[in-house]
């Protein structure tokens, strides 16, 4: 199907998923997940010439509803859930100015 | 288990008589939480005081002549990756330690409406991703028939609960057989119906073409009941079916004379202990003393269901799970920037196997690597509906093992991803497909830990599915179970 996964693989992944990982980890995780994707290599075996794939069992699209309005979840009840709320709305660290 | 204990249709009838008040009910089993739940580990949180609130009203209901829910006064543990308004809901995660929801699930609405009386939210496998329930945050749920071996996973509090007649139903989710392979392993009825017959609202996503809510019970019965409280269309839910959940109690004595019962061959050899096959092929005899006409059938795409699911259901969570960011839910680990916070809180409040999954998932939908995995992953799960298709062409129902074992011991499996994964064997490829299928028990191991019989249908045979079943557990009660 493709390599196998590599460490540089698996430390681009979990940039992407913001995660960060200790050298330990990294090269646990990337013989667990080599081991899932070699198991996963049975599926070249499979002609697939043709075959839709099939991303939902239901074969209901775009369903629609009356645009009426109805009871919303409560703001302050929502904000009360977060880390950190102020003036109605989440509240998180600088974003500008970052080093990425 | 005991027979002193009532089952769910028994002990709403005796509530709506007035011949047991739903608050002495509730303390009969708040009675069995407090002898073993120190040693079981089934719950995240017991809502004793709720709970009598909730039991108060309805005898108060009772007294006054009002019209009671089928379910009234009826103990109901829900697994705690279900929505209540008001009471924490964790997933089994630091990461969600302390969340209240705004809002219930609607399955927990509809379960208050008929009657039930929520005992506590269950313990499982973080956000639903194991086989054992050792993948909580919070510590494992041990087995109540031998609290050495785990209870399945990842509905496994939940399937404990009910064993342990801590309740009589509770609601479980399955993503890939999270209520049915726990169900088997605790010697209960669990249910995972037709994608889209059960809203999924207030359920925290896990693999969102995949999860369906469902029942665990101690009899067909029970379940069957609870499937038509909690199933029909929500518009909540832009996959619910615009129909009711299909009238299976009405059913459930018609017999299964003449009915047709492929005997799944795939699901019968390498990999499944003897004993369990053992005991499935005394399932299948029992089906034809029955009146049932059983065969063996292949599906050969169904060996492939393992590797298509750990494939599309991390590809699915990787996509679920990023919004937990530390912004609007749970934990939050500080950091002068948002992209450090971020970092520092999805790595602190995710175990390893939920990372493992949202490493894969982000891995197979990543740009090169889309294709070869997500893409074939998608085009399998085509065939796998498509054998199923040809097989449901000749047959009613399918009967397989759930688990390919009976209960294991802690540790058994968690150093090896890979065995921990193969458990599901059995149970996937009706997740991929979208199907219904259910687990009863039937009989005992070698060890004497429960087997349960996995009976599958085609999308929207439940009727025949709860048919079978009810015809497996009348055959295991007469005793062709030696348990």
């Amino acid at each position: 199907m493709t390599e196998r996964i590599t460490t540089d693989d698996v430390a681009k992944v979990a940039k992407l998923a913001r995660l960060r990982l200790s050298e330990d980890e990294l090269s646990r995780f990337t013989e667990q997940l080599a081991a899932v994707l070699e198991h996963a290599a049975d599926l070249e075996s499979l002609d697939l010439d043709g075959v839709e794939p099939m991303a939902r069992p239901v074969p209901l699209a775009n369903v629609l509803r009356p645009d009426v309005p109805g009871p919303a979840l409560a703001r302050d009840e929502v904000l009360a859930a977060a880390p950190l709320a102020e003036d109605g709305m989440f509240r998180v660290p600088p974003v500008l100015g970052e080093s990425e | 288990m005991s027979a002193d204990r009532r089952d769910a249709r028994q002990i709403a009838e005796a509530v709506r008589s007035g011949e047991s008040s739903a608050v002495e009910v509730l303390d009969e089993h708040l009675g069995r939480i407090d002898e073993r739940e120190g040693e079981l580990h089934a719950f995240n949180l017991v809502t004793a005081d709720g709970a009598r609130f909730r039991a108060a009203a309805i005898d108060a209901a009772v007294a006054a002549g009002e019209t009671v829910g089928p379910l009234a006064g009826v103990p109901v543990a829900i697994k705690d990756n279900l929505c209540t308004r008001g009471v924490a809901t964790t997933c089994s995660s630091r990461i969600l330690e302390g969340w209240v929801p705004p809002y219930d699930a609607t399955v927990v609405t509809r379960l208050a409406a008929a009657g039930a009386v929520m005992v506590g939210k269950t313990n499982m496998d973080e956000f639903a991703m194991g086989s054992s329930t050792e993948n909580s945050a919070f510590g494992p749920t041990r087995n109540p028939h031998d609290p050495s071996r785990v209870p399945g996973g990842s509905s496994g509090g939940s399937a404990a609960a009910v064993a342990a007649g801590f309740a009589p139903i509770s609601l479980g989710s399955d993503t890939g057989g999270s209520i049915r392979q726990p169900a088997a392993l605790c010697g209960v009825v669990g249910v995972k119906p037709t994608y889209g017959t059960v809203s999924r609202l207030g359920l925290v996503a896990f693999g969102s073409s995949l999860d369906q809510v469902g029942p665990f019970a101690t009899n067909v019965a029970d379940a069957a009941l609870v499937c038509e409280v909690i199933g029909g269309h929500d518009d909540g839910d832009s996959t619910s079916l615009p129909q009711p959940f299909p009238s299976v109690i009405e059913h459930l004595d018609d017999g299964i004379d003449g009915m047709r019962v492929g005997l799944v061959t795939e699901m019968m050899g390498e990999g499944i202990a003897p004993d369990v096959a053992t005991r499935i092929r005394a399932a299948a005899d029992a089906l034809a003393a029955a009146g049932a006409i059983v065969e063996e059938v292949s599906i050969p795409a169904v060996t492939f269901g393992l590797s298509a699911y750990y494939l599309v259901a991390p590809a699915e969570a990787s996509s679920n799970l990023s919004r937990y960011d530390g912004v609007r839910y749970g934990l939050r680990v500080d950091a002068p920037t948002t992209g450090e916070m971020m970092e520092l809180t999805r790595t602190a409040g995710f175990g390893d196997e939920v990372k493992r999954r949202i490493m894969l998932g982000t891995y197979a939908l990543s740009a090169g690597y889309y294709d070869a995995f997500y893409g074939t992953a998608l085009k399998v799960r085509t065939l796998i509906r498509e054998d199923f298709d040809r097989a449901y062409e000749r047959y009613d129902v399918l009967l397989s093992p759930t688990s390919p074992t009976t209960a294991f011991a802690f540790g058994d499996k968690t150093a090896d991803p890979m065995s921990m994964y193969l458990n599901d064997v059995c149970t996937i490829a009706t997740n991929l497909a979208g199907h219904p299928a259910m687990s009863v028990p039937f009989g005992t191991g070698t060890d004497g830990l429960p087997i349960g019989a996995q009976v599958l249908a085609p999308t929207l045979g439940e009727i025949a599915m709860f048919k079978v079943a009810a015809a497996l557990e009348l055959a295991a009660a007469a005793g062709s179970s030696p348990a």
